[in-house]
């Protein structure tokens, strides 16, 4: 396929449904999206090794918030093991799961709209070479384990994901501006370049290879409260500044003359939100590794129920893209019991027969 | 209310030369458009129409300047250019499941915060000029599923939702039949004569260019060769010259006619 159209074969598919949502519509998806993420959450705390349900979860918690606020103790909650459990190992790794799997999504949809190509995902522009190649780089060679409160390898994986797409972004700047091809293909030049780096190390220290080979399949299993601490500011503060260039994604739909024409720098747009996709990208990659999939399907699964228009589609992303990566987690946990599969094979395997599903059912009803 | 409280501006083009590569594809241009009149730029393919357009826009980079009402834009704020001027080009691009309401409101953003969602009077000048071009019920469909006719009207909506004083408009016909041509060119005409907007255009049909625009330009090989009321600018030694064309100029009550001779 060519990479910059703004028309695409995809999209032509919706074409024949000519009435576009109702207004209602929107906001309907957006609230069903949330309850599916809290009921995802829920679920993702109740069902384990030792099963907590959630009425005596909600009570647990409500009873902390009270306790801690000075109020009266709520009575029915779990017992001292139940609480351990749940506040020591359930509540983190299911929050790191939604902060990873709405991080993904959100940056996948805004690489897609900001190259009007939904091959885009948020590993396109070398985040994850880059990750792969510092991760593997600190498994191999270094002594220590930790840097203060943080293991080395996720520090390692944030700061080779940003200098992957920060050699992508001068690579392309230099070579022609901030058209959105240029930067595709010095993204491409630039991943393929630490990929074979990162193969070089791998092949080198074969005695690392299962650590390695476990980190690039990502991984949820060892989720603390420090990895929650480690992303939410980086996440936090990139998401939120996605959330806020919708609108002007959405002016950038018309390519880069019209958008212009329109009063838009194009190139300042795409820059910010690249950065702040990337920053979140590198954030989810450093605490869970190479998670594929998500990235480049919630979007297209948002514009399927949403339509195309960016300012409802990262939202809606976001929410799908949470609630999706905790069932899979769910699902990772529970199948091989005790033992977990790696999260990035639960979410091609659950994902893509429902994509290929929701194709299916697209395609029927022209 | 909305599209009436513009006025069109003077547009002076002075010494515009631009080149693509080492090709210069326009040299020296001065051409200029009063407030609330019609130059049409006609020319041969690869004469440099669409460019002379893009630079007025700042889409290209030139030497010389471009003056909206006194004013160099090439100094002015982009959104503020935008509110002053608005573009449609010979092949918009066309986005895909975005209803044509959403499309035209893309229209008001040089009049809004680029992060906010648009206000209801943004809503209002949307519908009105909905109205006005006669998509206001196709305003729920989706851009991409109207006619050729109709998403030429829908993109010169948006347009108009800027509240521009100056149009430029790219080749607005290329796509239409003649039927189809003529109620956009007509549509054009009413808004240049209820607003006193000024329109610059590049049109490649030439008895159109000459019944519509009250001036025309020739362009040749980057250069101005004449430029003028439609019956001194259309002469057939002119198309000889030119476009290397045999034809006759036939005067009508409504301008010169090109009639093609084999």
């Amino acid at each position: 396929m060519t990479v910059t159209t703004g028309s695409t074969r995809a999209g032509e598919a919706h074409v024949d449904r000519v009435r576009v949502r109702s207004r209602r519509r929107p906001a309907l998806v957006l609230g069903g999206a949330l309850l599916a993420l809290v009921a995802a959450v829920l679920a993702g705390i109740w069902v384990g090794a030792f099963p907590l349900p959630p009425g005596a979860v909600v009570l647990t918690l409500v009873d902390r918030v009270a306790t801690a606020l000075g109020g009266g103790h709520v009575s029915g909650g779990l017992d001292a093991t139940g609480t351990a459990v749940l506040l020591q190992l359930r509540l983190p790794r299911v929050l790191l799961a939604v902060l990873v799997g709405a991080g993904l999504a959100v940056s996948g949809a805004a690489f897609q709209g900001v190259f009007r190509n939904p091959l885009a995902d948020p590993y396109l522009l070398g985040a994850a070479a880059g990750a792969g190649l510092g991760a593997t780089l600190v498994i191999a060679y270094s002594p220590a384990q930790e840097i203060g409160p943080f293991g080395i390898v996720p520090l390692a994986a944030f700061a080779g994901a940003l200098v992957g797409v920060g050699c992508a972004l001068a690579l392309g700047t230099a070579a022609g501006g901030s058209q959105s091809a240029t930067l595709l293909l010095a993204g491409i030049a630039v991943a393929s370049f630490l990929a074979a780096g990162q193969t070089l190390v791998q092949q080198q220290n074969t005695e690392d290879l299962r650590e390695v080979y476990g980190w690039l399949l990502g991984q949820l299993g060892r989720s603390q409260w420090s990895d929650v601490g480690m992303v939410l500011p980086y996440l936090g503060a990139a998401v939120v500044v996605l959330l806020l260039c919708g609108r002007a994604l959405d002016v950038l739909a018309v390519g880069d003359d019209e958008a212009s024409s329109l009063g838009v720098h194009p190139g300042r747009v795409r820059l910010l939100v690249i950065l702040a996709a990337s920053l979140a990208t590198a954030s989810a990659v450093a605490v869970s590794g190479l998670i594929g999939f998500v990235g480049l399907v919630v979007p297209h699964i948002a514009r399927r129920l949403i339509g195309s228009s960016y300012h409802l589609v990262l939202p809606a992303s976001l929410l799908i893209g949470g609630a999706f990566l905790v069932l899979c987690d769910l699902v990772a946990r529970v199948v091989l019991s005790p033992a977990e599969l790696p999260i990035g094979v639960v979410t091609a395997f659950i994902g893509a027969p429902f994509f290929a599903g929701l194709l299916w059912v697209g395609a029927r009803r022209r | 209310m909305t599209t009436a409280t513009t006025t069109g501006a003077r547009v002076e083009i002075i010494d515009l030369s631009a080149s693509y590569g080492r090709t210069r594809v326009l040299d020296g241009v001065r051409l200029t458009v009063e407030p609330g009149g019609w130059l049409a730029v006609i020319g041969p393919n690869g004469s440099g129409k669409s460019t002379l357009l893009r630079c007025a826009l700042g889409l290209h980079t030139h030497d010389g300047m471009v003056r909206i009402d006194g004013v160099p834009a090439a100094g002015m704020p982009r959104r503020e250019r935008a509110r002053q001027v608005a573009y449609a080009p010979q092949s918009p691009v066309l986005p895909e499941a975005v209803s044509t309401r959403d499309y035209v409101l893309l229209g008001r953003t040089p009049h809004r915060a680029l992060l906010a969602a648009p206000r209801a009077s943004d809503r209002r000048v949307v519908a009105d000029v909905m109205e006005r071009l006669e998509i206001g019920d196709l305003a729920d469909r989706q851009l991409r599923t109207l006619s050729g006719g109709e998403q030429q009207r829908a993109v010169l909506a948006r347009a108009l939702a800027q509240q521009p004083r100056v149009l430029l408009l790219d080749e607005p016909t290329a796509a239409l039949d003649l039927g189809h041509a003529q109620q956009v060119l007509d549509l054009v005409d009413g808004l240049r004569r209820q607003d006193g907007l000024t329109v610059l255009s590049s049109l490649h049909d030439l008895t159109l260019a000459g019944q519509y625009a009250d001036r025309l330009a020739l362009l040749s090989a980057g250069r101005v060769a004449a430029e003028g009321p439609p019956d001194e600018v259309l002469t057939a030694a002119a198309l000889r010259t030119h476009y290397g064309a045999r034809a006759e100029v036939v005067r009508g009550p409504d301008g010169p006619a090109v009639l093609p001779v084999r």
